[in-house]
């Protein structure tokens, strides 16, 4: 057990929550953590997704590792996280078919996700599969803590709820005589460009002590 | 014809790629830093659409969609997996032909030429082809055929093109500029993309 949670892959599982974050620090998978982050709840279930996704494709792809010729590694990869993206699309429309809906082709997407090819490449090829699943499910939480800053920031302020549910109260709107209004330009989506350039600025201002 | 031009203009400026839809990010914050390896990926990832969207057409069309092989059968979960091998088998030979014709551009692109198998523009197109075709023939956005895919594709890949040859020469004059630094590098990208997609936003109420 205890060689389980070793140090080396304690380290596997927490670095890519801060230090090394997937999205701040190795710039990987942006198009879907700018797309699908104007509400809360697309964000949490497309962070879910991508965390499942990549810790099982780690797995598989750390079983194979000896006997993938390195030629067609590409195309091996591919179809590996084709076949378990399209399970998880499935499960989506079965079980969650609003949010699949919101989320449109950017489940799809996540097989052209850099994470995946990335952690692919970078870890599972040379690793063992538990500290792989480690690894992938380190990766998905770092990308899926950012989706849900910028998710957050943008439905708080956007729409003024969060989750769907009000949280500024009613009378502080100028429709009801108050002094508040959405501000509009948070559900569009150059404003998730800019609050995701802000995080990236906030988290190497934190971390420069650190490196 | 008139819904072909309507469909190229509105994929270049309305649905553009980076700006709507922040499709293929990642090489696009990584090979802006000089106009014209910039201009080479934007060819390349153009050429790359332009190929594979009309193939995943002709593939949703008579392949996959409900009753085109056995009656009674949608195969259309299966579009993920082809869709994507006929994207790695295209960039394969695009690959090949820029290595034989262009050395230089080639060197110049390294590992991103064959990483546009995994550029979601490329993947987003086809996805958002099939999406299309399910739309009402009166939306502007509907595709019916493979010419009206093929005016998508090129509009989308000069959407592309644009915002990456642009962002590369916003970024050359950026060198010389004083940027806090915890903020140089991606941070300062970030903002630069989302002040031009602003930009881009006032083509939003363009009506064709």
């Amino acid at each position: 057990m205890s060689k389980l949670f070793s140090e080396e892959n304690k380290a596997a599982f927490s670095n890519p929550l801060n230090l090394d974050n997937p999205v701040t620090v190795q710039v990987l998978g942006i198009c879907s953590a700018l797309a699908v982050t104007s509400q809360l709840e697309p964000a949490i279930v497309m962070g879910l997704s991508v965390t499942v996704i990549t810790a099982f494709s780690n797995v598989i792809i750390s079983l194979l590792r000896k006997t993938i010729p390195n030629r067609i590694r590409i195309i091996v990869q591919l179809v590996v996280v084709a076949a378990l993206v399209t399970i998880v699309s499935q499960m989506l429309k079965a079980f969650a078919y609003d949010v699949s809906v919101q989320l449109s082709v950017y489940v799809g997407l996540i097989i052209t996700n850099c994470i995946l090819m990335g952690r692919l490449e970078a870890f599972a090829m040379q690793n063992a599969p538990w500290p792989s699943f480690l690894d992938g499910i380190g990766n998905g939480l770092g990308y899926a803590i950012i989706l849900v800053i910028v998710g957050f920031v943008r439905e708080l302020f956007g729409f003024g709820t969060l989750f769907g549910i009000n949280i500024i109260p009613q009378s502080w709107y100028v429709s009801n005589g108050g002094w508040y209004m959405d501000n509009g330009m948070m559900v569009m989506p150059a404003m998730s460009l800019i609050i995701v350039g802000c995080v990236i600025w906030a988290h190497r201002s934190i971390n420069k002590e650190a490196k | 014809m008139e819904h072909m031009i309507s469909l190229f203009v509105r994929s270049i400026f309305v649905d553009n790629m980076i700006f709507a839809f922040f499709l293929g990010m990642c090489s696009y914050l990584a090979v802006s830093k000089n106009v014209k390896t910039a201009l080479g990926l934007g060819i390349a990832v153009t050429f790359v659409l332009l190929v594979t969207v009309p193939v995943d057409y002709l593939l949703q069309t008579k392949l996959l969609g409900p009753d085109c092989l056995v009656e009674g059968v949608d195969l259309s979960f299966l579009a993920f997996i082809l869709f994507i091998a006929v994207i790695a088998g295209i960039v394969q030979l695009v690959e090949m032909i820029v290595e034989r014709f262009s050395p230089s551009l080639y060197a110049s692109l390294g590992i991103f030429l064959p990483l546009i198998a995994v550029n979601c523009a490329i993947m987003g197109a086809s996805l958002f082809m099939q999406q299309r075709i399910s739309m009402e023939p009166t939306n502007a956005q509907f595709i019916g055929g493979v010419g009206d895919s093929i005016a998508y594709a090129l509009g989308s890949g000069i959407g592309w093109l644009l915002a990456i040859v642009g962002l590369a020469a916003i970024r050359e004059k950026m060198a010389y500029t004083d940027v806090p630094k915890p903020l140089q590098g991606l941070g300062i990208t970030f903002i630069t993309v989302g002040l031009m997609a602003m930009a881009f936003m006032c083509f939003s109420g363009l009506n064709i």
